[in-house]
């Protein structure tokens, strides 16, 4: 996408905003992080978008919110639907930003890369459907498709549900996603296999707290397992497999109100597909409660925080789950 | 550190026969803070109470946990106790070793260990108990009755006759019931008309009394003394207050085909009717399924005819909104659909009739003016044959009802009884499964059907209904002859099982009162509290409660009113002090809380807190309202940093009770 950083420039220089959100190159070239600019020069020095440009920066806006002035910030179409769910709870204020919403096709994964068997990469551009990468052994290329991150292979949505200024064109939903098609899988097995394939993966975990800190739906003043007056981070020490209850308990608690963005997954470095966990959340809720997706709007109420006359019975659980009430 | 008492009620038999009360005291008495324990037959006593007041003086207790019944039973009796030996109301704990444990088990080992444990978590939470005080909420003067029968009438009445303003809604456009299509009643066979109807007219007449006819609830908030209820008031497509209920457009009007709803389809009216001559409010109403002018916009009679201007095809549905202190349910009954009883041929020959049908067959203002006539050829039936609990005390649950519909058997008698006295030459049978008469005078009304009209009772059911030749061949079986028997029957009329009425279901919901599996409204005490719902400030009248006859319904009908004007004479209520309460520290500001609160006591406001670095930082923060809060605790739950909590029941007390349930 051109123009990122020329738009970047311009909202400085214009000043319709104090300082820009957006990404920089972290360790590695591949590694494009969150940024915040203050002036020209610094976006001169460090701004970068491309296809590494992964990362959401809705939940940066929390703190952003904080400052006096304007921010602009780019949302590329899944980090708006946060965007709007951190305001459907106060945890930003619209008037203090600007928002540039980007059009995306899809971003990379160096990972995915080195695993078509590319090796000593320096940089990496796209044409099109195709990546051409340099390496310290020459220019290579491959399918951008092969390279996409996990959570843009399934993306749900090219709709920017919320901006001032338009880069790109507006897109829609992708009702072909196949985003719940692992759901579907893991939902076949047997609850033994099941809970198995849930340990093995869980049992990677290391607590580094990346998903809790990147999740835009994670905007506790204090998590629950940080929490020493309620108890609960005592209990889940006492067990020797804490982060079962971790990982549950957040999936429990993000329900109806994750917006699939998918950062969990791409920010675990073990590797854990956590979105499975907030997609079978979703595609439960879908199935419960109706189709509906959080952040799309202001108005609606998240299902598990509304309640109707034809809302579901409790005994589904029993029901869904095969037992006999 | 808390000083706890332990007090194990025997309850006669009732827990010491299935717990050992005498270990349990002695085992409790190890556990951390508990400094006197005991067991005593009956710790509800005058005796048992004094005891537990002395020991609260001599040893300065600071905590009580009474291991005995349900809370439900006997928590206020015991918190009034302690709380005039000067311990504070909510320092009490029950543990339910009674409903919960004895009554459950069999094996004493069993349930000793399960009462010890019980006992246990109720120490663990009073040992995190700390003393509440309880505020006070106004009380709205004003009742609400939702169903306008004739229990609806009697309890709103009676609520009117203590001087206080109530409200009826009904959905129909008028007043009066079920009673209001029944032609005699038992045990008297007086007209149901002339007995009703100058009660509904006393209703009109009321000046406390409202009727919302035509109208339905909508939305229930609030809670006791303060519910606030949206009333959706139905287009009538006539004006209510300016319609003199000539009937000149009744007459009129070209739409004929209209299938009558109020002789249950057994003729047809006009697209603009009145219900019946004694209609309360007696105005016409449009139904617009039918009406040519409101379907295709060809028509326009009745505004011609009508001399007052009433007719307005342009209304529409508006809403109200009222405050009230408490809720009446009188939602009633319908019978059920007999479709699924294909081996009565009812839905094959009009000559297979409902109860309900005969009753307007046999009445005056029914379909053949009171004469009783054949549906399909309109001649006299000579021999008739009626079946009792169809659908009644049914084990197929799809087709019927498990339980006894009640008013059956009385009013087959009744209509047996006057088939023979208007009609002395028509032969009646009526097969029964057992005969239930209890009642003041009514085995007596039941004899003399047999005895003195000659009515043939035969103890059997009939298997098959078979429309031939204009007859119709009933096949049935004679259990006290033992033989089958073949009835060539001109009339067939089956005692349909009564249900609630549909709409009960979603009354329920919205007012939060429980129900039965078979969707009765279930009472806050089968015996000792009948006419309340566990829900406080919601009352139930009449079938919605359960099966039952006019006399049973207007004696509950006024049972309630004596409820709500129990309850309305209140200038305020005590509230709960068990309400919700943010930490504002760990409040987020999401706001799930303010949108899960069914009472709206929760609100947010921006406040200046601490920051770093001598920094000050706005937050949004949760507020909740004490004397708005009902103690639910539906935002605790919702809230995710935990930031929300419940005053005495805690997210700790009831994480301390679990742990010392599983330690």
């Amino acid at each position: 996408m051109q123009g990122v950083k020329e738009k970047a420039l311009e909202l400085l220089a214009s000043g319709k905003a104090q300082r820009v959100l957006g990404w920089k190159t972290g360790e590695f070239f591949y590694d494009l992080t969150p940024g915040v600019f203050e002036s020209a020069e610094e976006v001169e020095r460090e701004f970068e978008y491309g296809v590494f440009a992964g990362a959401n920066l809705s939940k940066y806006c929390i703190a952003e919110s904080k400052k006096d002035g304007v921010t602009a910030v780019f949302l590329k179409p899944c980090d708006a639907y946060s965007f709007v769910q951190l305001l459907k709870e106060y945890k930003v204020k619209r008037e203090k930003f600007y928002i540039v919403g980007v059009q995306c096709d899809g971003m990379c994964d160096m990972e995915k890369i080195r695993a078509a068997g590319i090796s000593g990469a320096t940089a990496v551009s796209e044409d099109g459907d195709t990546l051409k990468i340099s390496t310290i052994y020459g220019e290579e290329t491959m399918k951008k498709s092969d390279a996409l991150l996990l959570k843009c292979k399934t993306c749900k949505s090219k709709k920017l549900v919320i901006f001032d200024e338009l880069l790109g064109e507006q897109g829609e939903d992708c009702p072909e996603s196949h985003r719940f098609d692992e759901v579907e899988r893991l939902e076949r097995l047997s609850p033994e296999e099941r809970f198995s394939f849930w340990r093995g993966e869980l049992s990677r975990c290391i607590r580094c707290n990346a998903c809790r800190n990147v999740c835009p739906a994670c905007t506790c003043e204090t998590c629950v397992f940080d929490n020493h007056n309620l108890g609960t981070d005592n209990k889940a020490a006492a067990s020797d497999f804490e982060e079962n209850f971790f990982h549950i308990i957040r999936a429990f608690h993000v329900t109806s109100r994750c917006t699939d963005c998918g950062e969990c997954s791409r920010v675990c470095p073990q590797h854990i597909p956590l979105h499975l966990l907030n997609r079978k959340f979703i595609k439960d809720t879908n199935e419960l409660y109706g189709a509906y997706q959080a952040g799309a709007d202001l108005e609606s109420r998240p299902p598990l925080m509304d309640f109707r006359k034809d809302d579901c019975e409790p005994s589904v659980v029993y029901e869904r789950g095969g037992a006999k009430g | 550190m808390q000083k706890i008492g332990v007090f194990v009620c025997h309850c006669g038999t009732n827990i010491a026969a299935t717990v050992d009360v005498e270990t349990v005291a002695k085992t409790l008495g190890k556990e951390p803070g508990v400094v006197f324990t005991t067991d005593y037959p009956y710790m509800c006593s005058q005796t048992g109470q004094q005891m537990i007041q002395d020991k609260i003086q001599e040893l300065g207790l600071t905590g009580v946990v009474i291991c005995s019944c349900s809370p439900r039973m006997h928590e206020q009796t015991f918190r009034k106790a302690c709380h005039k030996a000067g311990l504070n109301d909510y320092m009490v704990e029950i543990a339910n070793i009674r409903e919960q444990c004895s009554w459950i088990h069999k094996d004493k080992q069993e349930a000793t260990e399960k009462a010890v444990i019980l006992g246990r978590a109720a120490i663990a939470k009073v040992q995190l108990n700390a003393p509440l005080t309880a505020g006070t909420s106004p009380v709205t003067k004003r009742a609400l009755v939702i169903g306008g029968g004739i229990a609806g009438i009697q309890t709103a009445l009676d609520i009117a006759e203590a001087g206080f303003e109530v409200d009826i809604v009904e959905k129909q456009p008028t007043i009066g019931g079920k009673m209001t299509q029944i032609d005699k009643t038992f045990p008297t066979l007086d007209c149901a008309a002339c007995i009703l109807t100058p009660k509904m007219v006393d209703c009109a007449q009321n000046e406390k009394i409202h009727i919302y006819a035509y109208s339905e609830v909508e939305q229930v908030g609030g809670f006791v003394g303060n519910f606030h209820v949206k009333i959706r008031r139905k287009a009538r497509f006539v004006n209510e207050d300016v319609c003199t209920g000539c009937g000149a457009c009744t007459e009129k009007c070209p739409q004929k085909k209209v299938p009558n709803a109020f002789n249950l389809g057994l003729d047809t009216r006009r697209a603009i009717y009145i219900p019946f001559a004694q209609a309360v409010p007696k105005v016409a109403t449009i139904d617009p399924d039918y009406c040519n002018m409101l379907k295709n916009g060809k028509c326009g009679v009745c505004a011609k005819v009508c001399t007052a201007g009433a007719i307005d095809y342009k209304q529409k549905d508006t809403t109200i909104e009222r405050e009230y202190g408490a809720i009446v349910a009188a939602t009633g009954f319908n019978p059920i659909d007999l479709s699924q009883f294909d081996e009565f041929a009812y839905s094959k020959s009009p000559d297979v009739v409902s109860s309900l049908e005969f009753e307007r067959l046999m009445n005056a203002a029914g379909p053949t003016g009171g004469t009783l006539l054949r549906p399909s050829d309109g001649t006299h039936p000579k021999t008739i044959v009626f079946v009792q609990c169809v659908g009644s005390r049914c084990e197929d649950a799809q087709k019927g009802k498990s339980y006894c519909s009640k008013i059956c058997c009385m009013y087959t008698a009744k209509h047996a009884m006057l088939c023979r006295e208007k009609y002395p030459d028509t032969d009646v049978y009526v097969f029964y499964i057992d005969v239930r008469t209890p009642g003041k005078n009514f085995d007596e009304f039941y004899r003399r059907a047999v005895e003195e009209y000659g009515v043939h009772y035969i103890k059997g059911m009939v298997g098959k209904v078979v429309p031939e030749n204009g007859k119709l061949k009933v096949q049935a079986s004679d259990l006290l002859d033992n033989r089958q028997l073949h009835i060539d029957a001109d009339m067939v009329v089956l005692a349909a099982a009564i249900e609630p009425d549909k709409s009960a279901r979603s009354v329920a919901t919205m007012l939060t009162a429980s129900m039965d599996t078979n969707d009765f409204f279930t009472e806050a005490h089968p015996k000792l509290r009948p006419v309340e719902s566990p829900t406080a400030g919601v009352f139930l009248s009449g079938t919605c409660q359960g099966p039952k006859d006019i006399p049973e319904t207007v004696a509950q009908a006024s049972a309630a009113a004596a409820k709500v004007i129990g309850l309305l004479c209140k200038d305020s209520l005590t509230c709960n002090p068990c309400v919700a309460e943010p930490n504002e520290l760990m409040c987020n500001g999401c706001s799930n809380c303010e949108k899960v609160c069914p009472y709206g006591a929760i609100t947010y406001i921006d406040k200046e807190f601490r920051g770093p670095n001598r920094t000050t930082l706005i937050r949004r923060v949760a507020q909740v309202n004490p004397a708005v809060c009902q103690g639910c605790g539906a935002c605790t739950v919702a809230c995710m940093s935990g930031a929300m909590d419940l005053k005495g029941f805690s997210n700790k007390q009831i994480m301390a009770e679990v742990d010392a349930i599983c330690r």
